[in-house]
């Protein structure tokens, strides 16, 4: 059945392609199509695929919570909250001095494209935190030894309490908000979207993103949730109001 | 537990591959020694410790979970999208498939497809080979788990290091998962705490079972191999065809460690994981959290394209896996298995799971979705398999939890039929006898009321404390595993002539 029996081509190359043509005709063939036949036949083999899929029935809500009828800023803040990130909500104007205010002696990274202004209280305020950038990129085991980072997002949900990264500017490659103990990030207002459906549709397929809701947990003993394991066991939310 | 009349004939060693319509005994591995559910459930039965943990556990999560759907108004038109969202891409899933292969090998990675677990695991080998690296760290994978990747590499002197906290807790107390989400929920907090007492080389001196110190512990063991990882490996919740996205849904930040800090990434994902869109995202990412862990939304989910130059691996394959899925397919009651997004709340609200456990059900997938998916991937010719569409009473609360509406007990009933049929051949079946002569009975009136006579009569032999606890051979297979009730001293027809029918 597979290429390791004998007589198949002994190449990697082969193999794979002979294992993709008996699947997609296992495919075909359970799906009562004609197993030699492509998926589709005709010029546009997905058109008719497509056109099922865009008819599909989506009865749900895609909101469900109504900016008009919820504060969703203070909704965004409670549900992070429940899973125990701490969570500030900052004053137009107290962003840099609510940066200051959550860092402590050490080391912290910021990735490029962080807005200065942000940073602009660190030193004065609290000037036994060193910053330090992402260029040359930081081995995993000096980002281990650092204290920190501290970084912007690219939308939030309410909804989840969830915040997501895309790793554009100001955010950093992954391993920036992974491998440090400790994790501060500022929300702006308008980057928090009510629901989850709406959430995604504000992101780009494209990029890569990690969607964050509350500290590192695990529900592994006895099905209870408790945090702190792999990821950052400190998560800061500073929520700025726009200036 | 009460139903399982078949399996008594298998366990004998007279299945034969039969009539059976799919799966393939060697898609999986069966658990060394394993014997059939009835058996396996008996012993795990008389272990007091694991029914205490399975209730503390499972009870728990079943409170949260109902309060997480309930959070949602329209939790069952969710349901009932994502139900349509997957059958519709199952019944195109060649097209969604290529596509997807298109995108990911368009972003920079390399796709593969792998018909068996054999193939699937001589692929990542020879990746692993190719890397230069002789340990790999790993995501919790159900597909690996299914395909037996860790022994395969070690076979080949090949260490695999399970980095998930209840992975680790079954790898390091050299037991086998009991659970889809959560595999060490057989083991309470002293008793993790004890395993990493006895075999966790750099445990922390004065451990407690706090479960936040077990966890600090875990952390700081799995560290250093996290930040030296040459090659991750993981499976996947879902695959986005129309984008070649991958997405891994997780709780810890070991996901995250092993899918950016290594140079290579190997996914393993089952074909039916497939998703048409980025936008079914706004209905799976709703569904499979709080039918989960009953949260509004899991900790981390990575989502990643191929490759991203300068963030993440600088290589990415992907293995996609039939290992009789195709087969399971081409079946149309069993197909909606394929549904499955391995939550696991099916187990959560199983009776007969509460209190055997995951292990009684000898396979990587325990539970009610276990007890069809099994014996769809790996056929019912073995006793073990042909008693799981046993391993259930039918209650139906699989079904009514189930977050893409997969009809569990519809399922188990069509498996059943299966496994009738795949014994057919065998030369002598009592039950098949007994259900012979019980329709030639019923047919008449006249032998219906002799046989009730016959069966009073019987009372005074078989059942004398009221109940029959063994019945000689060839009908000892029915009372193995169960009691009947004896027959009362006169039927209800013969009651019927003798009171109100003699007065007419």
């Amino acid at each position: 059945m597979t290429a390791s029996s004998p007589g198949a081509s002994p190449g990697p190359a082969r193999r794979t392609l002979t294992s993709r043509e008996q699947i997609l005709r296992r495919i075909r063939a359970a799906t009562g199509r004609d197993p030699g036949q492509g998926p589709h036949p005709g010029d546009d083999p997905g058109a008719s695929t497509d056109a099922e899929y865009a008819a599909l029935s989506r009865d749900y809500l895609r909101a469900h919570h109504d900016p008009r009828d919820h504060d969703v800023v203070a909704l965004f803040a409670e549900r992070a909250a429940d899973y125990r990130a701490v969570v500030e909500r900052v004053p137009a104007g107290g962003l840099p001095a609510a940066v200051a205010r959550a860092l402590t002696a050490g080391l912290f990274v910021v990735p490029a494209g962080l807005p200065p202004d942000w940073l602009a209280r660190v030193e004065p305020d609290c000037p036994d935190a060193v910053l330090t950038g992402d260029d040359p990129p930081l081995s995993a085991q000096a980002l281990d030894a650092a204290a920190g980072v501290i970084t912007g997002c690219a939308v939030a949900i309410a909804e989840t309490g969830t915040i997501i990264l895309d790793h554009g500017p100001g955010q950093g490659r992954r391993a920036l908000t992974l491998v440090p103990d400790f994790h501060l990030v500022i929300v702006r207002h308008e980057q928090i979207a009510p629901d989850l459906a709406e959430g995604l549709s504000r992101l780009d397929p494209g990029r890569p993103h990690t969607l964050i809701s509350g500290p590192s947990a695990t529900s592994d003993i006895e099905l209870v949730r408790v945090e702190g394991v792999h990821g950052p066991r400190n998560l800061h939310l500073l929520i700025a109001a726009p200036a | 537990m009460s139903e399982h009349a078949a399996n008594g004939h298998a366990a004998n060693g007279h299945a034969t591959k039969g009539h059976a319509t799919h799966g393939h005994p060697e898609s999986m591995p069966t658990y060394l020694g394993m014997p059939p559910f009835p058996e396996a459930a008996a012993t795990a039965l008389g272990n007091a410790q694991l029914r205490r943990n399975l209730a503390h556990a499972t009870s728990t999560i079943r409170a949260k979970r109902a309060a997480a759907v309930a959070e949602l108004a329209d939790w069952q038109q969710l349901r009932a999208a994502g139900k349509a969202i997957k059958d519709h891409t199952l019944a195109h899933l060649d097209t969604y498939l290529t596509r997807l292969e298109e995108r990911v090998t368009d972003a920079g990675g390399h796709v593969h497809w792998a018909q068996d677990a054999a193939e699937a695991n001589s692929i990542v080998t020879s990746l692993v080979r190719a890397a230069g690296a002789d340990s790999v760290v790993k995501v919790k994978s159900m597909t690996t788990q299914e395909t037996g990747l860790n022994e395969a590499l070690a076979a080949e002197h090949i260490t695999a290091l399970e980095t998930d906290l209840a992975e680790l807790i079954v790898q390091l107390g050299h037991d086998r998962p009991s659970h889809i989400l959560v595999p060490a929920i057989h083991r309470n907090r002293a008793e993790i705490r004890d395993i990493f007492l006895a075999e966790m080389a750099d445990v922390p001196s004065g451990l407690t079972d706090a479960p936040a110190e077990l966890a600090a512990a875990a952390r700081a063991h799995l560290r250093r191999a996290f930040l030296s990882a040459r090659v991750g490996i993981s499976g996947a919740n879902f695959a986005i065809a129309e984008t070649g996205g991958l997405v891994v849904v997780e709780s810890e930040g070991n996901g995250r460690m092993c899918l950016t800090l290594p140079e290579t990434l190997i996914s393993v994902v089952g074909i039916e994981k497939v998703l048409p869109s980025w936008r079914d995202l706004e209905v799976f990412l709703a569904l499979l959290p709080r039918s989960s862990t009953a949260e509004r939304m899991n900790p981390y989910t990575s989502m990643w394209t191929g490759l991203h130059p300068g963030d993440g691996p600088s290589a990415f394959h992907l293995v996609l896996l039939d290992n009789e899925r195709t087969s399971a397919l081409a079946d149309t009651i069993g197909r909606q298995a394929l549904r499955c997004i391995r939550c696991s709340a099916c187990l959560n609200v199983c009776p007969v799971y509460e209190r055997v456990g995951g292990h009684a059900y000898g396979s990587p997938y325990p539970g009610p979705i276990g007890a069809i998916i099994t014996p769809q991937l790996r056929g019912v010719t073995s006793p073990i398999d042909a008693s799981l569409p046993y391993a259930s009473t039918l209650c139906g609360a699989c079904y009514e939890v189930c977050p893409v509406a997969i009809n569990i007990p519809e399922a188990l009933v069509h498996l059943r039929a299966e496994v009738v049929d795949a014994k057919r051949s065998t030369a002598f079946q009592p039950e098949r006898i007994v259900m012979g002569a019980t329709s030639w009975i019923l047919r008449s009136g006249r032998r219906l009321g002799l046989a009730q006579r016959a069966a009073s009569a019987s009372r005074v032999l078989i059942g004398r404390s009221g109940r029959i606890r063994r019945l000689p051979p060839p009908l000892s297979g029915w009372t193995k595993t169960r009691d009947a009730p004896a027959p009362p001293p006169e039927s209800f027809r013969a009651w019927w002539a003798r009171t109100h029918g003699g007065a007419q």
